[in-house]
């Protein structure tokens, strides 16, 4: 098989216009079989999935996915891949991670995999986030699974100096995934949890104004909660604050073609529609309507 | 080593393997040799935009998913500016496929859409969720024998014509488009279906109906495939829940001469490159010296309809 490096053909879906933006360049996709190493929970709803990976699976960067072929959990069998979104990449050791949570049958079916079995993954896909030089402190805000995509860009801007403060949301603390890899790259670490009310929109609103006093938001990242999001949309418009979101949108394909994962954007007051799978899953925070 | 490639009519085809209108683009060169297959069947376009049906399009049910994605397009004239020169970057040749919601338009379309490059026009006047005077011509043969003879007398390109599995008399549908003067049928487009969330009590989809595909609407298309191949004297293309050789096999015998493939790029997006291999090793194991030897060697002929003496025979 000949895998070419390849600039996306089609060009974003822009309501009543046919201007055709430009796309950055993206990585060659393959579909391999890759080997569980370890698939443990994490708590009672997430589990930590660890596969070996090829050296063009490795080439993943923060905010792209694969697209997983999930085993089936019962008698019957599943017909769609699940996308999940990368969470770490080990280069050195050859290994992607992902953390996901258990919710339906494709999910479920990916629990029951365990060391040596094989998983079907076609990737890395779709457009990630990008990390402006000039940065020199960013605001990442993740809640539940969105917590999974915030890390592998924190990680990043901790690799390249650039200061992180990471607001992680959950329903309560033990749902605070991932807590430890945040303080690993030295971010600076503000849990939000909805048992004590600090994840109300007030309080994280409060926060964010805080930061941005403090000059420690150049930039806004965020994936999880539409709630949450629609405070850090506001108030980067109010600031002029650069932001992007990583979305979802349920799949066929994951490549371009069917049209199956479209969500609505705002561009220059103009609705438009775009596939999460090529076009995102990242996209301006200005961009977007709702995570 | 067997001769994998088919006919169309005029058209030469390297292997028998399509993807299907809607489930390909050239962002599969990403994954595949999208020079491999034997042609290349772009998304169906409009003369405008269209933006679609809302979301959820699509959703998985027991072998295959149902979809209400809504024919969207950027229109023709970006299908011309823009996609044909992409696809024209790869050596299959390249089958357009167009829709329309009036005969008028249909026929202005094929027309328009006769541009170099092009090697064959499908006409996609099957979308499952059209009515039958307004998209969903195949519904019925009248309607079918209108629209082929329409864009027949525009274009000297090829003329697929893409039929209903919803229509009635599917065989009837398919005289009609073989007399009004289309070079070949894609055999078929898909069945409407409906998925309800007994957790919500919504439909699965935003459309709340739409088009079933995948393995489990394979039989049924197999059937139809092999009647129309029984009525007709031009090419059948088989579509309907290819997912390996064996099936494509399976439509050959049934009467098709080539197939177009969809779901499965979705689950597998090397899907119709290992089909291909597939196919070259199963002739080869049975010395099988031209793929195109298949389409239609069924073997039907000698059975005996009568219970009794199929017994006879053993049977
Ligand atoms: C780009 C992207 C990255 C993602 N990253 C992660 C991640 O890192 N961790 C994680 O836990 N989850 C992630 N998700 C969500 C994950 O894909 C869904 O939770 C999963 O598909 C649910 O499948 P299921 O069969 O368990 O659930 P079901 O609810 O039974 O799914 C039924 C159908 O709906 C689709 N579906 C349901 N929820 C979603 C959703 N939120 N997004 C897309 N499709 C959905 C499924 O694919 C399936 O086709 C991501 C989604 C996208 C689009
Ligand atoms: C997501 C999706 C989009 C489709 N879009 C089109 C289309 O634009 N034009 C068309 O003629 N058929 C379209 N089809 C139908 C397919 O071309 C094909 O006829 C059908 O899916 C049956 O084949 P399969 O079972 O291999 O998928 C679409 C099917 C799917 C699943
Ligand atoms: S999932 Fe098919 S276009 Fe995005």
């Amino acid at each position: 098989m000949t895998l070419r490096d390849y600039r996306y053909a089609s060009q974003p879906f822009v309501v009543g216009a046919s201007a055709a933006a430009d796309f950055p360049a993206h990585t060659v996709v393959e579909e391999t079989l890759t080997e569980v190493v370890a698939n443990d929970w994490v708590n009672d709803e997430y589990k930590h999935l660890v596969v070996t990976a090829s050296p063009k699976a490795l080439a993943v960067k923060p905010g792209q996915f694969f697209h997983v072929l999930c085993p089936s959990p019962d008698q019957g069998d599943l017909w769609f891949r699940r996308p999940q979104s990368i969470y770490a990449i080990d280069k050195d050791a050859g290994r992607l991670e992902f953390l996901y949570k258990c919710v339906g049958r494709g999910t479920h079916g990916l629990a029951t995999m365990g060391p040596g079995d094989k998983c079907n993954i076609v990737g890395p896909l779709g457009i990630g986030f990008s990390l402006e030089p000039q940065w020199k402190n960013i605001v990442v805000l993740g809640r539940g699974v969105g917590l999974a995509t915030m890390a592998p860009i924190s990680q990043l801007a901790g690799e390249r100096g650039v200061g992180v403060t990471a607001i992680l949301s959950a329903r309560n603390a033990s749902y605070l995934l991932s807590r430890e890899k945040f303080a690993a790259i030295g971010a600076a670490i503000v849990p939000v949890i909805d048992t004590d009310g600090t994840s109300a929109v007030e309080n994280v609103e409060a926060i964010l104004r805080a930061l941005i006093d403090d000059g420690k938001a150049d930039a806004f990242f965020t994936c999880g909660s539409n709630r949450l999001f629609q405070v850090m949309r506001r108030l980067g418009k109010e600031f002029g604050i650069p932001g992007q979101i990583a979305m979802e949108q349920i799949m066929a394909c994951g490549l371009g073609p069917c049209y199956v994962c479209v969500k609505t954007f705002e561009v220059d007051g103009q609705k438009v529609l775009r596939r999460v799978c090529v076009e995102g899953p990242v996209f301006d925070i200005q961009e977007a309507l709702g995570w | 080593m067997v001769d994998l490639s088919v006919k169309i009519g005029a058209l030469t085809l390297a292997n028998p393997v399509m993807p299907a209108s809607g489930s390909f683009s050239t962002e599969y060169a990403q994954v595949i040799d999208i020079n491999r297959l034997g042609a290349l069947v772009a998304k169906t376009v409009s003369r405008n935009f269209r933006a679609g049906n809302p979301t959820p399009r699509a959703a998985e049910v027991e072998a295959g998913m149902i979809n209400s994605i809504g024919l969207p397009t950027k229109g023709l004239q970006y299908f011309l500016d823009v996609q044909l020169p992409d696809y024209k970057q790869y050596t299959p040749p390249l089958v357009a496929s167009i829709s329309a919601e009036d005969a008028d338009d249909f026929q202005a379309m094929a027309r328009d859409i006769s541009a170099p490059g092009v090697d064959a026009i499908e006409i996609n006047i099957s979308c499952p969720t059209r009515k039958p005077g307004g998209g969903n011509f195949a519904l019925q043969a009248n309607h079918t024998r209108d629209i082929v003879a329409r864009v027949r007398s525009v274009t000297d390109k090829p003329v697929w014509a893409k039929l209903s599995p919803n229509a009635g008399e599917i065989v009837d549908v398919a005289l009609a488009a073989e007399e009004a003067g289309a070079d070949a049928l894609t055999v078929a487009n898909t069945i409407l279906a409906m998925k309800i969330d007994v957790a919500s009590f919504r439909p699965a989809l935003g459309n709340k109906v739409g088009g079933f595909s995948g393995p489990a609407i394979k039989p049924i298309i197999m059937r139809m495939v092999y009647q129309i191949s029984k009525a007709v004297s031009i090419p059948v293309i088989g579509c309907g829940g290819i997912s390996n050789a064996e099936d494509v096999i399976e439509y050959m015998l049934a009467g098709a001469s080539a197939v177009e493939i969809g779901y499965i790029n979705f689950r597998n997006p090397t899907a119709m490159i290992s089909i291909i291999d597939d196919l070259r090793d199963w002739c080869d194991k049975r010395g099988i010296k031209r793929i195109a030897d298949l389409t239609r060697a069924v073997r039907d002929d000698d059975m005996e309809t009568d219970i009794y003496a199929a017994a006879a025979q053993g049977l």
